[in-house]
C-alpha cells in the first residue's frame, strides 16, 4: 500500500506525489474503514456469513455422501472409523448368525448394536459431508462468477498492428486457455481467466470476488498488473497473458482443498491421527486380551460365560476415539470454510495450520495502522502571521488539490476558522500542480503567488526570491516531524518578495480501535512489528501511538526481508502482508504471506494466502482462524479420551457381571440391565457426534488469551465436562430404553 | 497419626535430600564447559580407560548403538559366567550346572536392571557368578539408565547426545559406588552384617546347633536398593533381619529406594536449564506416589479378610505377611514405593496385602514413571510430557512446542509406540499366560488373585522391577522365556525411542518463547499432565485391574 513511500522515501514531505498511487489502492483499502462501503461488502460475501449451519439443500446432500462413503476405501483414510465399520460389519454378521441360527447373544441385543455401529459411521460421514458440503456452497458462491465466457486469443500478440492482432485472433471458450495464452479484453467484456496485464489501462469491475463496488484500475507492468478471471472490464481494453492452466485457479485450488477425498492432511492433523491411530490400537489390545482374561476368570469362577464378540466389539468402539476420530476431517475442511468465509484463499492446509502458530506480524503501516492518508490537523504561523492569513493561504493553495491531504486542508480551514472553500475559476486563479522538479505545488492569483510545499523546497523558493526561512520556521518543521507529523511550509511571493506564512501539521490518524487490538495480539503472544517507508522519527511517534512492538523505519524492501530472516532466526514465525512485485522476497520468505488480491502476480505466488478484499487488517483474523483450528482439534480430542472413563463405568460391570456378581458394585449410574447397560454407551457414543458437529464446523469460541488461561479454560470445559457428561448422558438414554421398554 | 508422621517424613526427607543430590548428579554427569582442574582429571581418567572411544563426539544414532553394543555384552558376560559356573573357579559349594532358561531369564533380568530372581541365590548361584555375573551389573545397569538421561536432556537443548562410555563411567564412578559406600557404611553402622566370614555357627538355650547364614550384607543392600535393582542377598529380601534389622536401617533402606529416582527429575531439569518445569515434574511425581502411599497405607489398615469375622483386635490393620518390628504403615509404604521406582525389593509380602493395597503396586508399575527406575523413570515420564504437551499445545491454538522445539509428527510416533509397548507387554503377555497351562498350572491360588499374581508377574517384568507377587511357581522355561523376553523388550524400547525423540528434537531449529506458548512451568500443566497420566493409565489397565484385585475387594465389600 505504501509502495509508493517505500519506493521513494524522500517523498516524504510531498503529499501530492504520495496521493497519485492511493487514490486507486486506497480506495480498497480503506473500503472497510467507511461505513457505508463496509455494509457493500459485508454483503457481497454476506451468502457465505449468515448462512445457516444445516442449510436444507446441503443436508440432502450429506445425507446422500453419508452412504456413498460407507465405502471402505474412503475410511481407510481414517483409521478409527475404518475400525468402527470393521465392528459394524462384524456384529452385523453376529447379527445374521444370532437371526438365523445360535447366536452368542440374543438377535436383538446383537442387531440394536450392530445398528448403533452404522449409525456412528454414518454420523462420522455425515459430518465430514456437512463440512464438504458448506464449502463447496461457498465455493461455487465463488465461481459462480467464474462465468464460461468466449475469450478472444490473439495469435499474433507482439509486434503486430491492431488491425493484424484482430485478423489473426480466435475465438475460444474460456475453459479451453491455457498459461502464457494472451487475450484482449475489451471494455463491457469478461475477463476469461487469471492473468497479468500486459498492455493497455482499463478500469475493471473486481465486485463480483472483493466485494468492493469501486471500479479499480488495471494497467501495464508495476502493481496493478494482476487481474482475476471473471472479473468485467468497463472501460477501455487489456492485453492479458494467462496465468493459470484451467483448474489452478485459486478458486479451483480452494475448492479442493475442502473436498475430503482430495484434501492433504496438514502436519498437525497427521500428528493427531497418528496419536489417534495409536489409542485405537491400544484400546484394541485392551478388547482382544479381554476374551482370553474373561475366559480365565469364567473358569476361576467357576459360573458365567465369557464375554460374546458384540460386547467387545461394543467397547471397542466406545472407548477408541471415534468422536474426534470423527469430526476431525470436518474440523479440518471447516477450517478451509472459515478462511473462504474471510474471503482469504488459503494456498494450502498447512498455512492456514501455521497461522495460528505465528509469533510476529509485519503490518504496514499505511492502511493498516493508520487510515491510508495524511490529514491537516494544525496550522502554525509564522513570526508576524495570523493565524488566518495562514489558513487562508493554505486553504488558496489547496482549492484545487484533489489529493486527500490537500482536501483535509480545505476542511481543516473550513472547520477550525470558518473559511468557506472558494471556486477557483471565479477567482481567476491559476493552479500550479505538483511536480518533481520544485516539489512544491500551489496557486498564482493575481499576482500572488502561493506556494505550498516540503520545507527545502519552500526554503529554496523563498530565498530565490530575496526572501528568508525564518528560524522559527525551521524549529516548528522540526517540532512537527519529531511528532511524527509531516510538515508543510507554506509561503507567498508578491513582487519578487517573498515570506514564509507558516507550517501546516499533516498527521497520519491512526485507526480507531487498533491500539486495542494489538495489545490483545501482545497477551496472545504475537509481537508487531510496524513497517513504514517514513524516516525513524515520524516512525518512532506512530509506532507509539498506535502501540506496536517495534517498527521498520525507511522499510526497503531488503531491509523487511533481513528483518523477517533475523525474526525467524530468532525462532519466530513471521506473518506478512503484501501486495507488490518487490514484496514478493518478502512475502516467500515470510511464514504466512497473504497476497493482496490487488498486488500483482508476483505477490500472489510468492505468498501463500490471497485476501480477496486486499485488507490488511485481515492478518489479525488470519491469525485467529489458524488458532481456533487447533484448539478445535485438541478440544474435541481431551472431549473423547475423557468421555472413556464413564463408558468403563457403564460396560465392564456389565459385561462380567455373570462371571463375577460383586462387579456390579462398579455400575455406579444403576443402568437398568447389562444389555441396556451397554447400549446406552454405543447410543452415546453415537449420538455425541451428531451433537458436536456444530463445534466442529464452527470451531470452539476462540477469545484471545494468554496460553495458560486458554489452556485452563479448554481443560475445564472440554476434560472435566468429558469427564461428567457421558455419564448424564448414558444414564439418561438408559433412562430412555427403559421407558421405551427396550431395557 | 503416627504412620502419617512416618509416611511424611520419609517421603519428604527423600524429597529434600533429592535437591542437593540432582545438583551434584548433574556436576557429575554433565559438568559445564569451564570446570576445575579436579572435574577435569576425573574425565581424562575415563577417557584414558576407553580411549578413543570414550573421547569421540557421539552422534544419536552411533549413542543409541553404542548403548545396546553395551547391553548386549553385559547380558553376554553374565549368561557365560553362569552358564560356565561348574566348571569355573570360586565354587566352593559345588554349584551345579543351571538350567537353560533360567539361565536366559536371570541374564535378561540383571541386565535390565529389573533383578527378577525365579531363582533362590544361596542354592543355584556360585560364589563368581554372584559377582561376576550379578553384583556388579547393579552398578552398572543403573548408570546405563543415568547415562540415557543425561544424553535425552542435551538432546532437549539442541545438544549433541555425548559420549556414552564416559557417561557410563562417571555414572558409575561418581555416583552409584560413592552414594554405595556411603549407604553401605550408614547400615553397618545400623547393625547389619558385613563380613567375608562363613555362617556363624551358634549354640542354642537349649543347646542345640544353630547355622546362621551372614556375609557382606550391607554392601550388597546399599546398591541393591540406591541402584532400583531390588535383588536381595537374603530370600526374604529386605524381611529378613539381617537385611534390615532395625527401624533406622528400614528408613534408610526406604529412603535409599527413591532418592536417587528423584535427584534424577532435577538433574533432568539442571541440564535442560529448567528447574521450574522440573519442579512441576516433580510435584506431579510426588502427588501420584503419595496417593497411591496414601490408599496402600488406608486399605492396609483394614484387616485382613480372614479375620474380619473373628472376636479379635482389629485395630492393628492387616499384618500378614509383615514383620512386626516396622509395623502396619512401613509395609505398604516400602510396597508403593519399591514399586513406584523399578526397584522391586521388598520388606512384607505382597501377596498378602489386602487385594486394593495390592492394586496399588500393580498401578506404580503400569505408570513406572514417578519416579521410575535410574535415569529410565525420568525418561517414561518424557514420553507422558510428550504426550500431554501434545493435547494441551493444541488447546492453546498453536503446534504444540516442549521447551521450544516443536512436537510434530515424528515425536508423536515415537512416544506412542512407547506407550502401546508398554501396554503390549503386560496385556498380551498376561492374556497368554491366562489361557495356558503356561500360566494357569503354574498358580497357588484360583480366582481373581491367581489373575492377579500373572498380571503382577508381567507388570513387574515390563516396568524391569523384579519383585513377585509370588504364590507364583515361575521358575518354568514359559515363565522364564516369556518374562526375560517381556524383561529385555520393554527395558530398551522405552529407552531407545525417547532418546530418539530427543534426537529429533535436538535437529529441530528451537521457536522463540512467548505468552502464547504453552508453558510447562505452571500448576495448569501440572494438572494436564497429571490427568494425561491418569486416564490413559486407567483407561489401558481398569479391565485388567477389574478382574484381578478390584473384584476380589468387591467379592468381601458386604
Amino acid at each position: 500500500m505504501n509502495k509508493q513511500t517505500i519506493d521513494r522515501p524522500d517523498v516524504r514531505g510531498n503529499p501530492t506525489s504520495v496521493s497519485t498511487p492511493q487514490t486507486q489502492l486506497g480506495a480498497s483499502i480503506k473500503a472497510p474503514s467507511r461505513p457505508g462501503e463496509r455494509a457493500t461488502l459485508e454483503s457481497a460475501r454476506g451468502a457465505a456469513k449468515t448462512r445457516p449451519l444445516f442449510e436444507r439443500e446441503i443436508v440432502r446432500k450429506a445425507v446422500r455422501a453419508s452412504f456413498v462413503k460407507l465405502d471402505p476405501r474412503h475410511q481407510l483414510r481414517n483409521p478409527v472409523m475404518f475400525v468402527v465399520e470393521v465392528g459394524s460389519v462384524l456384529t452385523s454378521l453376529l447379527f445374521l448368525q444370532a437371526l438365523f441360527g445360535k447366536g452368542e447373544a440374543s438377535a436383538a441385543f446383537t442387531g440394536a448394536i450392530a445398528a448403533w455401529l452404522w449409525f456412528t459411521v454414518l454420523f462420522a460421514n455425515f459430518a465430514e459431508a456437512m463440512a464438504e458440503g458448506r464449502g463447496k456452497a461457498q465455493a461455487e458462491a465463488l465461481r459462480r462468477t467464474k462465468k464460461e465466457t468466449l475469450a478472444r486469443r490473439l495469435r499474433q500478440p507482439l509486434q503486430a498492428t491492431e488491425q493484424e492482432r484482430i485478423d489473426t485472433s480466435e475465438t475460444v471458450a474460456s475453459t479451453l486457455l491455457r498459461k502464457d495464452d494472451i487475450v484482449r479484453v475489451k471494455a463491457g467484456e469478461f475477463i476469461p481467466a487469471d492473468g497479468e496485464v500486459i498492455e493497455g489501462v482499463a478500469s475493471v469491475d473486481e465486485s463480483a470476488v472483493t466485494g468492493e463496488s469501486a471500479p479499480v484500475v488495471r494497467e501495464s507492468g508495476g502493481d496493478r498488473s494482476a487481474v482475476t478471471g471473471g472479473t468485467r472490464v468497463i472501460s477501455d481494453w487489456l492485453v492479458i497473458r494467462v496465468t493459470s492452466n484451467p483448474g489452478e485457479g485459486f478458486l479451483d485450488r480452494m475448492i479442493s482443498m475442502v473436498e475430503g477425498a482430495k484434501r492433504q492432511k496438514t502436519p498437525n492433523e497427521i500428528a493427531l491421527d497418528i496419536l489417534l491411530a495409536t489409542l485405537t490400537l491400544i484400546f484394541l489390545l485392551v478388547c482382544i486380551t479381554l476374551l482370553p482374561f474373561s475366559i480365565y476368570s469364567v473358569n476361576a469362577a467357576g459360573q458365567g460365560t465369557p464375554v460374546t464378540i458384540t460386547v467387545l466389539v461394543a467397547l471397542l468402539v466406545c472407548l477408541i476415539p471415534t468422536t474426534i476420530g470423527g469430526l476431525l476431517s470436518a474440523i479440518g475442511i471447516a477450517g478451509m470454510d472459515r478462511m473462504i468465509q474471510a474471503n482469504v484463499i488459503a494456498m494450502s492446509g498447512r498455512a492456514v495450520e501455521a497461522a495460528g502458530d505465528v509469533d510476529t506480524l509485519l503490518l504496514d503501516k499505511t492502511g493498516t495502522i493508520t487510515l491510508g492518508n495524511r490529514q491537516a490537523t494544525e496550522f502554525v504561523p509564522a513570526e508576524g502571521v495570523r493565524i488566518e492569513e495562514l489558513a487562508d493561504a493554505a486553504q488558496l493553495a489547496s482549492l484545487a488539490d484533489e489529493t486527500p491531504e490537500g482536501r483535509s486542508i480545505v476542511v481543516l480551514a473550513k472547520e477550525k476558522y470558518g473559511l468557506r472553500a472558494r471556486d477557483v475559476e471565479t477567482l481567476h486563479a491559476h493552479f500550479v500542480p505538483f511536480t518533481a522538479q520544485s516539489r512544491m505545488s500551489g496557486v498564482d492569483l493575481n499576482g500572488t503567488v502561493i506556494r505550498k510545499g516540503a520545507a527545502d523546497a519552500v526554503q529554496r523558493f523563498v530565498e530565490s526570491k530575496r526572501g528568508v526561512f525564518p528560524p522559527r520556521v525551521r524549529a516548528a518543521v522540526d517540532n512537527i516531524a519529531k511528532q511524527g507529523g509531516t510538515p508543510l511550509v507554506v509561503a507567498s511571493a508578491q513582487n519578487e518578495t517573498a515570506r514564509v506564512l507558516g507550517v501546516i501539521h499533516l498527521k497520519d490518524i491512526v485507526k480507531g480501535g487498533i491500539r486495542e487490538r494489538f495489545a490483545q495480539l501482545r497477551r496472545m503472544g504475537i509481537k508487531t512489528i510496524m513497517i513504514t517507508g517514513d524516516n525513524p522519527l515520524t516512525a518512532a511517534s506512530i509506532a507509539a501511538e498506535a502501540g506496536v512492538d517495534d517498527y521498520l523505519a525507511e522499510a526497503t524492501p531488503e531491509a523487511k526481508l533481513k528483518l523477517i530472516r533475523e525474526n525467524q532466526a530468532g525462532g519466530r514465525l513471521v506473518a506478512m502482508c503484501g501486495d507488490g512485485t518487490n514484496d514478493a522476497p518478502a512475502l516467500a520468505q515470510a511464514d504466512v504471506a497473504v497476497a493482496m488480491n490487488t498486488g500483482t502476480q508476483a505477490a500472489k505466488e510468492a505468498g501463500n494466502m490471497v485476501d480477496l478484499d486486499s485488507n490488511p487488517t485481515k492478518l489479525i483474523e488470519v491469525v485467529e482462524i489458524g488458532k481456533q483450528l487447533l484448539i478445535t482439534r485438541g478440544a474435541l480430542t481431551t472431549f473423547s479420551i475423557a468421555n472413556d472413563v464413564s463408558k468403563y463405568f457403564a460396560i465392564i460391570p456389565a459385561a462380567f457381571v455373570s462371571t463375577y456378581p460383586a462387579l456390579s458394585k462398579l455400575n455406579i449410574m444403576r443402568l437398568a440391565t447389562p444389555g441396556s447397560a451397554i447400549l446406552s454407551a454405543v447410543i452415546f457414543n453415537a449420538l455425541i457426534i451428531i451433537a458436536l458437529i456444530p463445534l466442529a464446523l464452527r470451531g470452539v469460541r476462540y477469545k484471545p488469551a494468554k496460553a495458560t488461561t486458554l489452556l485452563t479454560r479448554n481443560l475445564l470445559l472440554y476434560g472435566v465436562g468429558g469427564l461428567i457428561a457421558p455419564f448424564i448422558g448414558i444414564k439418561v438414554i438408559d433412562l430412555v430404553l427403559v421407558a421405551l421398554g427396550l431395557a | 497419626m503416627s504412620a502419617v508422621i512416618f509416611i511424611v517424613f520419609i517421603v519428604g526427607g527423600s524429597a529434600a535430600l533429592s535437591w542437593p543430590l540432582g545438583r551434584y548428579m548433574k556436576w557429575a554427569m554433565d559438568p559445564p564447559a569451564v570446570v576445575g582442574a579436579r572435574r577435569r582429571a576425573l574425565d581424562r581418567l575415563f577417557e584414558r580407560v576407553t580411549g578413543r572411544l570414550g573421547r569421540e563426539q557421539q552422534g544419536w544414532k552411533r549413542y543409541m548403538v553404542t548403548l545396546l553394543a553395551f547391553n548386549v555384552i553385559i547380558f553376554a558376560v553374565s549368561f557365560g559366567v553362569m552358564a560356565l559356573q561348574q566348571y569355573l573357579p570360586l565354587n566352593p559349594d559345588g554349584m551345579k550346572a543351571i538350567e537353560g532358561s533360567l539361565i536366559f531369564n536371570t541374564a535378561a533380568s540383571f541386565t535390565t536392571n529389573t533383578n527378577l530372581q525365579h531363582y533362590s541365590g544361596e542354592s543355584t548361584m556360585s560364589y563368581l557368578s554372584q559377582l561376576c555375573a550379578l553384583m556388579w551389573l547393579q552398578f552398572v545397569t543403573p548408570a546405563v539408565g543415568l547415562a540415557a538421561l543425561a544424553a535425552m536432556a542435551r538432546g532437549l537443548v539442541g545438544r549433541a547426545p555425548g559420549n556414552f562410555f564416559l557417561d557410563v563411567q562417571r555414572a558409575t564412578f561418581l555416583i552409584m559406588l560413592p552414594a554405595a559406600v556411603l549407604v553401605a557404611t550408614l547400615v553397618v553402622l545400623g547393625g547389619m552384617p558385613m563380613t567375608l566370614q562363613g555362617a556363624a555357627q551358634a549354640t542354642t538355650l537349649e543347646g542345640a546347633t544353630q547355622t546362621i547364614a551372614r556375609g557382606p550384607v550391607a554392601a550388597f543392600l546399599a546398591i541393591k536398593q540406591l541402584g532400583t535393582n531390588g535383588g536381595g542377598f537374603f530370600g526374604p529380601n529386605s524381611a529378613h533381619p539381617f537385611e534390615n534389622p532395625t527401624f533406622w536401617t528400614n528408613v534408610l533402606s526406604t529412603i535409599s529406594i527413591i532418592l536417587i529416582p528423584m535427584a534424577c527429575v532435577w538433574m533432568f531439569g539442571r541440564i535442560v536449564g529448567r528447574l521450574r518445569h522440573a519442579a512441576v515434574v516433580f510435584g506431579v511425581m510426588l502427588a501420584l506416589m503419595s496417593m497411591r502411599i496414601a490408599c496402600a497405607a488406608w486399605f492396609e489398615s483394614a484387616p485382613t479378610q480372614a479375620f474380619t469375622a473373628l472376636p479379635i483386635e482389629q485395630s492393628t490393620g492387616n499384618l500378614e505377611g509383615k514383620e512386626l518390628r516396622f509395623g502396619t504403615a512401613a509395609g505398604p509404604l516400602w510396597a508403593v514405593v519399591t514399586t513406584s521406582t523399578s526397584n522391586g525389593s521388598v520388606n512384607c509380602m505382597h501377596d498378602s496385602l489386602n487385594p486394593m493395597t495390592g492394586l496399588m503396586p500393580l498401578i506404580g508399575m503400569w505408570l513406572n514413571e514417578d519416579f521410575g527406575g535410574v535415569g529410565v523413570g525420568m525418561i517414561n515420564m518424557f514420553v507422558y510430557v510428550i504426550l500431554a504437551v501434545f493435547l494441551a499445545g493444541m488447546m492453546v491454538g498453536r503446534t504444540p512446542e516442549y521447551l521450544n522445539r516443536r512436537v510434530e509428527a515424528r515425536e508423536v510416533k515415537l512416544a506412542a509406540v512407547a506407550m502401546l509397548a508398554h501396554a503390549f507387554f503386560i496385556l498380551g503377555a498376561s492374556a497368554l499366560f491366562a489361557v495356558t497351562p503356561w500360566g494357569t498350572k503354574t498358580l497357588n491360588n484360583g480366582g481373581a488373585h491367581g489373575f492377579s499374581e500373572m498380571l503382577y508377574e508381567f507388570s513387574s517384568s515390563t516396568a524391569n522391577n523384579g519383585s513377585g507377587f509370588e504364590g507364583l511357581g515361575d521358575n518354568t522355561p514359559p515363565w522364564n522365556i516369556a518374562t526375560g523376553i517381556v524383561m529385555l523388550l520393554a527395558r530398551f524400547i522405552p529407552i531407545l525411542l525417547p532418546l530418539a525423540i530427543a534426537g529429533s528434537l535436538a535437529s529441530k531449529r528451537p521457536t522463540a518463547q512467548s505468552a502464547g506458548t504453552l508453558g510447562v512451568e505452571g500448576g495448569t500443566f501440572a494438572v494436564m499432565l497429571t490427568a494425561v497420566i491418569a486416564i490413559i493409565g486407567a483407561l489401558t489397565f481398569f479391565p485388567a485391574g477389574a478382574l484381578g484385585p478390584i473384584v476380589e475387594h468387591l467379592q468381601f465389600m458386604p
